[in-house]
């Protein structure tokens, strides 16, 4: 009845032996990304004791809980807004160098060493005896060392020292996205630096700025290693990871555990969702100049 | 444009180049105490410490028992640089090549890996690895390695298959290539450099990749980032010293590895993954 061979009607449509390449990959992703994510949610609500939500109760009953939801973005708020804040100046800037090749390659050295070398560098770094405090105490800016480590600063340091080129780096690469002559074009006609730098630059920044915000935050959000071996992990730095981690690992409540990063995905989706929403306020379209 | 010639133009100039040069001191700073304390023997109320000695080399290896730490290390990186290559360099030729129904769903799902934190899906990974028996064994660490790396290639390769005129392949074809001598006579070389890069940033990644092995490992699956999680946090049990040995292993061991990709690639591939 239809003459064209299903083989030929599949090809068409952009499926074939090719197309099945895709497939191993898609199977992996399926099975240890997209099952285990199914797999915790639904044994989120099957707690060990209790009616189908008891971990959410749980969750949100008990202030040692719910807190770290705050607690962590208390972290991870500040830090990434110093990160971009301090990112967009310099980005522009070294946008203005002729080879940025080794500033880049020194920023991308924290990111390659991982939070938890950070985190025992900045123990030796900022700690009573370290070079730090030495130096703080030889200008005589303090007279005795200011406490750093297991605290919240440490937390916050570690996540400068490993957020701020991440940021950078992703910054640079949507500054450099804008056509330099529509700067030029503004400074001929009489704008200085600042003027160009909120009529022009940033509107058409503003689109990379909220990805990379994103990125930064939901990075900051999930910090781990540097909460525990630089921060107070009982107290003032106990993050909503280590509360999974604990429930995970020392209580062995998978179910709990599962609830928890459930809870932290949601929170990290919720943040994102309203910073793109945010997005759609702004200008949209092309970040390069023409003949018009 | 370069820059105003007034006071403000040169203050703001100089203030901004100095924010950066104060985070390289620190960064610097922070590096330089590691290294100083792993060679030094005393070291309290001083800029330096008193004298200096490899003993806590010798220490560190033969009490962190490194030797097997970085066996594991290096057939974790292995195994996963290899998988995710096999895995991810056919997926994104197809990707590439073909345009099907649902390509942009297939498309979200090997960026969700990526934007979404690796302690977030690390538990319910886990904890699904655990159940199949594969966790706390060397297999469970590949495995859960393996899920942010496989799109990590995928997406890295894309570009680069784009790149290739589709002629070529074609011209294979009329001589009578299958799918799979096309590849190994003809795109896997195209592809090299390609490869190569993409490569280079996965096993950088993964001597680094702290949450994923944490969650999954066993006492004799650690990778050399987790054993020195461990030994930070139990610090106070060995000599300080002794760690910042290990720890400068560890710099070592990443930072050779760095430096061979960066020959290849551009420091902001680390970052950025594969735009364009």
């Amino acid at each position: 009845m239809n003459a064209v061979p299903w083989r030929l009607r599949l090809q068409n449509r952009g499926l074939d032996g090719v197309t099945l390449l895709v497939l191993p990959a898609v199977g992996f992703i399926v099975a240890l990304f997209v099952y285990p994510f199914l797999y915790g949610l639904f044994l989120s609500f099957a707690p060990m004791q209790g009616p189908w939500f008891a971990n959410y109760k749980k969750f949100f009953g008990d202030p040692f809980l719910y807190d770290t939801i705050l607690t962590t973005l208390w972290i991870a708020v500040p830090a990434t807004l110093v990160n971009l804040l301090v990112s967009i100046p310099v980005a522009m800037r070294v946008r203005l160098m002729a080879h940025p090749r080794l500033l880049t390659t020194i920023l991308v050295i924290p990111i390659t060493l991982g939070t938890v070398l950070v985190a025992e560098g900045l123990l030796n770094y900022l700690g009573p005896r370290g070079w730090l405090n030495r130096a703080l105490i030889f200008f005589a800016v303090t007279d005795s060392p200011t406490r750093l480590v297991h605290n919240y600063w440490g937390v916050f340091l570690s996540l400068v020292i490993t957020g701020f080129p991440f940021t950078f780096l992703l910054i640079q690469s949507y500054v450099t996205g804008i056509d330099p002559s529509l700067e030029r074009a503004g400074a001929m006609l009489g704008a200085r630096a600042p003027a160009r730098f909120f009529r022009i630059v940033l509107p058409l920044l503003v689109p990379g700025l909220v990805i990379t915000l994103s990125l930064s935050f939901v990075q900051a959000f999930s910090v781990f290693p540097s909460a525990v071996l630089l921060g107070a992990p009982a107290g003032p730095t106990r993050v909503i990871s280590i509360a999974a981690y604990q429930a995970a690992f020392e209580q062995y409540d998978y179910s709990m555990a599962s609830a928890i990063a459930m809870i932290m995905a949601v929170v990290q989706v919720a943040i994102v969702v309203a910073l793109l929403g945010a997005r759609g306020l702004v200008y949209r379209g092309p970040a390069t100049g023409g003949k018009g | 444009m370069h820059g105003e010639k007034d006071w403000a133009g040169r203050a703001w100039v100089f203030g901004v180049w100095s924010l950066v040069g104060f985070f390289i001191l620190n960064l610097a700073a922070m590096i330089g105490t590691v290294v100083v304390n792993s060679f030094g023997t005393r070291w309290f109320d001083t800029w330096l410490p008193a004298s200096y000695t490899v003993r806590w080399y010798h220490q560190a290896w033969d009490e962190f028992q490194l030797p097997d730490i970085l066996i594991v290390t290096m057939e974790v990186v292995g195994a996963v640089v290899l998988v995710s290559a096999l895995i991810g360099v056919p997926a994104a030729y197809g990707m590439a090549r073909r345009d099907f129904p649902g390509k942009r769903a297939v498309m979200l799902l090997f960026l969700l890996p990526l934007l979404v934190p690796p302690i977030t899906y690390g538990i319910p990974l886990a904890t699904v690895l655990y159940q199949a028996g594969l966790a706390g064994r060397i297999w469970g660490v590949i495995l859960a390695n393996l899920v942010p790396t496989v799109p990590f290639v995928i997406l890295i390769m894309i570009p680069f298959v784009e790149q290739i005129d589709p002629r070529v392949e074609a011209a294979a074809r009329v001589f009578g290539a299958g799918t799979g001598r096309l590849f190994v006579r003809v795109l896997v070389p195209l592809l090299a450099p390609g490869i190569l890069a993409a490569l280079l940033l996965v096993l950088v990644r993964t001597i680094a990749m702290f949450e994923l092995t944490f969650l999954t490992a066993g006492s004799d699956s650690q990778t050399l980032v987790v054993a020195l999680y461990y030994a930070v946090f139990a610090a106070g049990v060995r000599p300080g010293q002794s760690i910042d040995a290990m720890a400068v292993v560890y710099m070592l061991t990443t930072m050779v590895w760095l430096l061979i990709a960066l020959r290849f690639v551009n420091p902001t591939q680390i970052v950025v993954r594969g735009r364009r």
